[in-house]
């Protein structure tokens, strides 16, 4: 659309997103933004979903964007509405998800005169977006939001915020959209370098203890059938990292799970073992890695990665492939030739698998997550959306639901943001109608974002909001008891914690509570069958377990602990 | 190891902002840093000479490369190049006689841009080394005050660095 009309900043804002194809945005309105908010009454070709917390609404994108496979939207205003954005920002940025957020700005002649609600938000948030742009001409508008969404869901994806001075949101001009995107300094490759190529193939075909290392970049570039394809072609065995879960199926055999800190134990010897270790869209993270100067330190390592500066970043690597690991793995795959009979790895690796697998105390009758987090994988056979907060119960998600599908685990990987879980689950459920959401937070977590159940409850979203509730920071506490002389400093919550049958009640939200393992599949079954608006089960899980196995950090191998080694006596 | 890093950059509000905040985010050491105009209008060079092993200095060039207002980025440290700073140090001259310091500054080929009767300040241009050596020489007279404006350098012989190269990565 574009003619001699002049159309107003506002006017030209809504196009953009239209010419965007954005059908859902979040937000919360506020004196620089009043302008956007009045055009925003008559548009009818998107929602806005109004959060309760600007925090909320970024993470109620990456929510969004994760599961929808698009950019997520941000619209507040300025000052603290900017600020509160900051922590979701960083949170996406760590995981590489695409993000746009739209901040208002005071007028163009206020800027820098510490005007009320002022925040410099395009210097605050220079570290921690992909790019940020401070809109300083009408004319500059509808090509700024053009290059914010290229820049943000191309390459490796990131968040990128656009600050919207309101004097240039009241002003006019023709609304031209531009046809073609050009940024001389911005040209991702896609394409991996031929010859790079071939030789991983050579490599992987004759590997005799071959592994492949997959992260959340197979899951943000659709890469997955092309791994289902690989793996299944050359029968590699897949671990998978935090966000790589659901690139592979965990219920397949080839899947040797997580690996990492919390990974399992046949994983992370598997890592320790292989000949070649073929990283996938993975960026050899301290929690994978633990100490560099042991990580896989006999292996041929070929890392394929969208981002240049991924690669040699922390671990170095032999064969870099610079590319869309969609496009590389099935380039790599339409190479290979030959399969190479791996009977002797796969032996070993069950015998791993057999010495150590994943395991819990069950004969107490005692109420753990572990065994609430089977019973919603099997209910859900692996379907669902699962949306964790940060600490144990994550970790334990990662280890017992097994993933079926891309795009189904969102958890704040990189940053590690409690109070995720809440908002996050609130925006994949703008994104999907079918499939279950699961929110799965901690007593701890559970807490930072709460105000966002209000959210859940004003649009009636069937989101199954679950706390796993141990009256403790758990991960800490478990840092505090083998590491930090059992000083429990500030991680008991259990005097202090609210009643949350009657928080979610207050909030809209139908609201359960059990200590007692017979009664978690009658209770998940109920909330499964409740559709109309938000439901919460409070499981109160037993107070000092422990996430295992734990490769301490910075730690070996080696270091690897599977049990506790001093059983102790319970509170 | 110093090296000299030659970026191009989009001349826009912050560009400049977000390389040093690249450097200081990642934890890199900046010696020096200088920015100007390039034959372009939109276009800035920035000098920045930085101190690291291979490893540091590949993230230093990948990471300025994917920035986005970032155009090109080329690691000078290897190449044949021309390398100029200038520095003026304004010299005391009130127990010296004013000949001695000329002759000094002449050796170095520097000039006397500034005079009265307790200063001499002196335009001294060269490679960094060069400037090294004359500042040491002042230092016995007392120097007031001194400002260097930091690296800049091009590659020697015709070819140049291209400002519009399609294939740049992020």
């Amino acid at each position: 659309m574009s003619g001699t009309k002049k159309m107003s900043g506002a006017e030209i804002f809504f196009e953009a997103l239209r010419k965007e194809n954005v059908d859902t945005i979040f937000g919360y309105p506020g004196g620089a933004t009043i302008k956007l908010y009045e055009q925003l009454y008559d548009v009818d070709f998107l929602e806005h979903i109004l959060c309760r917390h600007e925090q909320g609404a970024t993470h109620m994108a990456k929510g969004y964007a994760i599961v929808k496979g698009k950019p997520g939207v941000v619209l507040v205003t300025s000052g603290p509405g900017a600020t509160n954005t900051v922590t979701g920002i960083a949170d996406a940025y760590m995981d590489s998800v695409p993000i746009v957020v739209f901040t208002g700005q005071v007028p163009t002649h206020l800027i820098g005169n510490d005007a009320f609600q002022e925040a410099d938000i395009v210097g605050i948030t220079r570290p921690i977006t992909k790019h940020n742009f401070l809109v300083r001409s009408i004319e500059e508008l509808a090509p700024t939001i053009q290059k914010a969404f290229y820049i943000a869901s191309s390459g490796r994806p990131g968040p990128v915020l656009v600050d919207l001075p309101k004097d240039i949101i009241a002003s006019e001009t023709v609304f031209n959209y531009p046809t073609k995107i050009d940024i001389r300094g911005y040209k991702p490759q896609v394409k991996g370098h031929h010859n790079q190529i071939k030789k991983a193939a050579q490599m992987i075909q004759n590997a005799k203890k071959p592994l492949l290392y997959v992260g959340g970049g197979v899951i943000m570039s659709d890469g997955n059938k092309e791994l289902g394809v690989l793996a299944k072609e050359t029968g590699i065995p897949v671990t998978m990292t935090l966000q790589g879960l659901g690139a592979y199926p965990g219920t397949d055999k080839q899947s040797l799970g997580m690996l990492g800190m919390h990974g399992t134990f046949a994983a992370n010897m598997a890592i320790n073992e292989c000949d070649v270790l073929i990283a996938l869209g993975a960026r050899f993270d301290d929690r994978v890695t633990g100490k560099i100067e042991t990580f896989s330190p006999n292996s041929y390592k070929i890392h394929v990665d969208i981002d240049p500066t991924a690669i040699d970043k922390n671990v170095l690597v032999d064969l870099p492939i610079v590319g869309d690991v969609k496009h590389v793995i099935a380039e790599i795959a339409a190479e290979i030739d030959k399969k190479t009979d791996l009977s002797d790895w796969w032996n070993q690796i069950n015998a791993w698998q057999n010495e150590c697998p994943l395991s819990y105390e069950k004969e107490d009758g005692k109420l753990r997550t572990e065994y609430v987090i089977e019973r919603i994988s099997e209910k859900t056979k692996g379907n669902a959306i699962i949306v964790t907060d940060v600490g144990q119960h994550q970790m334990w998600v990662s280890q017992y639901y097994k993933f079926t599908n891309p795009r189904s685990h969102l958890t704040s990987g990189g940053l590690g943001t409690m109070g995720f879980s809440v908002p996050a689950a609130i925006g994949a459920a703008f994104a999907e109608k079918k499939r279950p959401i699961i929110s799965i937070s901690g007593d701890g977590g559970f807490q930072m974002n709460l105000q966002e159940l209000i959210t859940a409850a004003a649009y009636k979203l069937p989101i199954k909001f679950i706390i796993m509730n141990n009256s403790f920071l758990g991960m800490v506490r478990q840092w505090q008891e083998l590491y930090h002389a059992e000083k429990y400093s500030f991680t008991d919550l259990g005097a202090s914690n609210p009643d949350f049958v009657k928080v979610g009640e207050a909030l809209g939200v139908k609201s359960f509570s059990t200590n007692k393992m017979d009664e978690v599949d009658g209770l998940l079954d109920k909330v499964m069958k409740m559709n109309d608006g938000p439901t919460l089960i409070e499981f109160k899980v037993e107070k000092e377990d422990m996430v295992f196995p734990m490769v301490p950090s910075g730690g070996s191998i080696s270091d690897i602990i599977t049990k506790r080694l001093n059983p102790k006596k319970m509170v | 190891m110093k090296r000299t890093i030659s970026v191009l950059v989009e001349n826009t509000f912050g560009a400049f902002d977000r390389v040093a905040t690249m450097f200081s985010g990642k934890g890199f050491n900046i010696d020096s840093i200088s920015i100007g105009q390039t034959e372009i209008e939109e276009v800035s060079r920035m000098t920045i000479v930085t101190e690291g092993n291979d490893q540091i200095l590949d993230q230093v060039v990948k990471q300025l490369n994917r920035l986005i207002d970032t155009i090109k980025v080329v690691d000078l440290s290897k190449e044949p190049k021309t390398v100029r700073e200038l520095a003026l140090v304004k010299v005391n001259h009130e127990n010296h006689s004013l000949q001695e310091i000329k002759n000094l500054a002449d050796i170095f080929r520097g000039k006397v841009v500034d005079i009265n009767n307790k200063t001499i300040t002196l335009e001294i241009t060269g490679p960094p080394e060069k400037i090294e050596a004359a500042v040491n020489v002042f230092l016995p007279f007392g120097i007031k005050e001194m400002a260097r404006s930091g690296t800049v350098a091009l590659k020697r012989g015709e070819q140049s660095i291209p400002s519009n190269k399609k294939n740049k990565t992020k």
